[in-house]
């Protein structure tokens, strides 16, 4: 039996336990709002992290069986947006996809027709090599969720640094202070809307 | 949550559940990001606050003044004699949770001290604890605490993160509302100057200037003549409004907001253009040139003193009414708070709409119309020509703003407008819009740099509906009547929904508003390229998502 079909039998174990240790990371009376409250409008964080895990286990074992690059980027990105904003160190926030590892290995400790493959024919060792192939999957997943928490960060900073550029630049341009029509249109441009030349 | 890095091992062991204790044992943390800078001494001196000094909310010694516990006690028991509402939403809140969820700050932030019901406990335990009965005999059992520094620091931390919205009082069965309470908790804080820099320093500007900015009215002037070289180039029409001129029939006011800073200034250009084109006998004042009220957010009597201004001025000019331009919180301080302050306006006429005639009942009292209504009933009137299909680059959707849906019942009027200058817009989910509305997550004068996740977890849920939109219609613009959400939406939609942008309501009516003796237009208000004409152009394609 492959790896792949194992783990699509168990999918929804799976992910209801990683849903649970992610929940887990908030304060009780948060993570039960964030499991129950079905509603996507009105518990965007529960609805988002839900719909990114279950997207990023889809691509996970979807390419197990090929080697073409990984489009998990946008569930990646829809979850860590979240953490980087929350209470949270970049450890914790990014130890949710190393909970995954611990979560698969242990439900297929627990599998028995699993064990019993292994006990019986040996044939196991095709899961043991398919299963580091899946680790290291895993560990590509934590590498681009480094990035991509690394530029919400950056991003905040730059929210942070725009706001006060945005209110000394127009203050100095309407005390007559600015004559530098080249650093206009640069920060124009750079706030995404250059004027057209009418 | 420690600082140091876990192995990998370490990580899969960790057992994130915090440990469980009572709200009232965990003291307030100042995390990053979070909370605003303390307010710089001299702008506390100019408004006469009290306890002027350098301070900072992560200083263990906020240097207070030593009977500091008394003045807030006292403050407290002023208040729950002089307001009845403050007194029974101490009282009557039966803990039901049905407010608990509806925070955005609470579904952003995941902080349980963010539900409505929880932050307003914060000051009740005090409440408990000097002014009940039971609080001051059983304490804890009867949820009272002592007021302590911590406990007072705690109070600072959560009551600036309200954004005083008001969407939680829509679900709480007995009509409490925390934002009140919220607004007596800031009054009491400030007693012991303990406001935000970025709050205090609007207040002095407005007290000193008339406006938020400091603008002095040379410098108001030019900002205001800056957009019309722009409109001269865009229509080829040339406008020349009047400033502080006596007589005028209508005095306007807006948010300095709008003369300030991209994309509020495209709004303003929109009311040039409006007005140039009726022929409307307005003014500008340099003296009242502020519609919104930061005094709002530091106590009643400080918003009374600024809010005034407007009236005086309209006094002093000889006018009949007056217009207020695309402003959230400046209407609510109107619609509640006005006529207790200072009675009618009867100096003032009864607006009644030079163009149509119609009369605006519902400024009856207050004299004030918010534009939005204006615009309206112009459009209704068939007054205004409009080409709709000069936004046809535009997938509108609409924020209600907290205040004027909330705080004022504006609901129609900007979107009646909307569909009548686009032909494409779209509406978010039913529990995001209207009276449901999420707020922005920077009202209240929280819309400073230093609290930038705090804003954008607040503002999450906003984003999350706004998001729901592009996604299934490919909506990129994001227009609301408040200049906070102009000022507010630009940095979330960076942060969350890429591509969308924003624009005040009456850019769009800019954009789409055939002028008299108008060149062709190339360009719309932002210098951007108009899109190329079609045969549909003029068909009505108005959808709802
Ligand atoms: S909904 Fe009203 S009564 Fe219920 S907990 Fe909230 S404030 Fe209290
Ligand atoms: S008024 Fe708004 S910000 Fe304040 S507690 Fe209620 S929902 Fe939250």
């Amino acid at each position: 039996m492959e790896l792949k079909n194992l783990l699509s039998e168990k999918r929804d174990v799976i992910l209801e336990r990683w849903f649970d240790l992610i929940l887990k990371s908030y304060p009780a009376d948060t993570s039960s709002f964030l499991r129950n409250q079905k509603n996507q409008s009105t518990n965007p964080v529960g609805h988002t992290i839900l719909k990114s895990i279950e997207g990023l286990f889809d691509k996970l074992i979807e390419g197990l069986d090929h080697t073409s690059g990984d489009s998990w980027s946008s569930f990646l990105d829809n979850i860590i947006r979240i953490k980087a904003v929350q209470d949270f160190t970049p450890s914790h926030a990014l130890s949710f996809i190393f909970d995954l590892k611990k979560i698969i290995r242990e439900e297929l400790k627990n599998d028995p027709v699993l064990n019993s493959i292994q006990d019986n024919s040996g044939s196991g060792n095709g899961i043991t090599v398919e299963l580091s192939k899946l680790d290291s999957r895993i560990d590509a997943l934590a590498l681009d969720s480094f990035d991509i928490y690394m530029k919400c960060r950056e991003k905040i900073y730059d929210l942070k640094a725009k706001e006060f550029e945005n209110k000394t630049f127009r203050l100095l341009q309407m005390a007559n202070l600015i004559y530098d029509k080249e650093e206009e249109q640069r920060l124009d441009k750079d706030h995404g809307n250059l004027k057209k030349a009418l | 949550m420690s600082n140091k890095v876990p192995t990998p091992d370490e990580l899969s062991k960790i057992d994130y559940t915090p440990p469980k204790k009572g709200w009232m044992d965990t003291p307030v943390e100042f995390k990053p990001g979070t909370w605003c800078y303390g307010s710089r001494p001299k702008y506390l001196e100019s408004v006469d606050f009290p306890n002027p000094r350098d301070w900072k909310p992560t200083d263990d010694d906020w240097k207070l003044p030593e009977n500091w516990k008394e003045i807030f006690l006292k403050g407290m028991e002023e208040r729950l004699r002089k307001y009845r509402s403050f007194r029974l939403f101490m009282d009557i809140c039966v803990r039901c949770g049905a407010c608990a969820d509806k925070c955005h700050f609470f579904i952003g932030s995941g902080d349980p001290k963010n539900m409505p019901v929880l932050r307003a406990e914060l000051l009740r335990s005090v409440y408990r604890k000097y002014f009940t009965a039971s609080g001051k005999l059983l304490g804890k059992v009867a949820g009272a605490r002592e007021l302590t520094i911590d406990v007072l620091k705690e109070l600072w931390y959560y009551y600036y993160q309200c954004t005083e919205c008001r969407r939680c009082s829509v679900f709480c069965p007995y009509g409490i509302d925390t934002a009140e309470i919220t607004i007596i908790a800031r009054e009491l804080l400030n007693l012991l100057g303990l406001n935000t820099d970025w709050i205090a320093g609007p207040v002095a500007n407005c007290y000193r200037t008339g406006n938020h900015l400091g603008l002095e009215p040379h410098t108001f002037k030019n900002s205001i003549e800056f957009f019309l070289s722009d409109i001269e180039d865009i229509t080829g029409i040339k406008i020349e409004p009047s400033f502080n001129r006596k007589g005028a029939e209508i005095l306007f006011i807006t948010p300095s907001g709008d003369t300030f800073a991209d994309p509020g200034t495209y709004t303003c250009m929109g009311y040039l253009m409006l007005f140039h084109e009726l022929g409307l006998d307005y003014t500008w004042s340099t003296y009242a040139s502020e519609g919104g009220n930061f005094g709002f957010f530091t106590s009643n009597e400080m918003a009374k003193r600024l809010h005034y201004k407007i009236y005086a001025e309209a006094k002093r000019l000889g006018v009949k009414w007056i217009l207020g331009g695309e402003c959230g919180h400046m209407w609510r301080v109107l619609n509640q708070y006005l006529d207790t302050w200072h009675g009618p306006a009867d100096f003032l006429e009864e607006p009644v709409s030079p163009i149509t005639g119609t009369t605006f009942e519902n400024a009856k009292s207050s004299k004030l119309v918010h534009i939005a209504e204006f615009t309206a009933d112009l459009i209704r009137n068939g007054i205004l020509k409009l080409d709709p299909s000069r936004n046809n680059h535009l997938k509108v959707t609409f924020h209600d703003s907290c205040n004027t849906s909330r705080g004022m019942g504006i609901f129609e009027e900007p979107r009646f407008i909307i569909r009548s200058v686009c032909n494409h817009f779209y509406e978010m989910p039913e529990d995001t819009i209207r009276e449901k509305t999420f707020c922005c997550g920077s009202g209240s004068g929280l819309n400073a740099g230093e609290n930038m996740e705090l804003r954008m977890r607040g503002g999450f849920p906003r984003a999350n509906a706004v998001k729901y939109v592009k996604e299934k219609h490919d909506v990129n613009m994001l227009a609301n009547i408040c200049a906070i959400d102009r000022a507010a939406l630009p940095p979330l939609m960076d942060y969350w929904v890429p591509d969308v942008r924003v624009a005040g309501v009456h850019e769009l009516v800019g954009n789409a508003l055939v002028m008299k003796g108008e060149k062709e237009r190339i360009v719309d208000l932002r210098g951007e390229p108009l899109p190329v004409k079609s045969e549909s152009t003029s068909s009505e394609e108005v959808k709802e998502g």
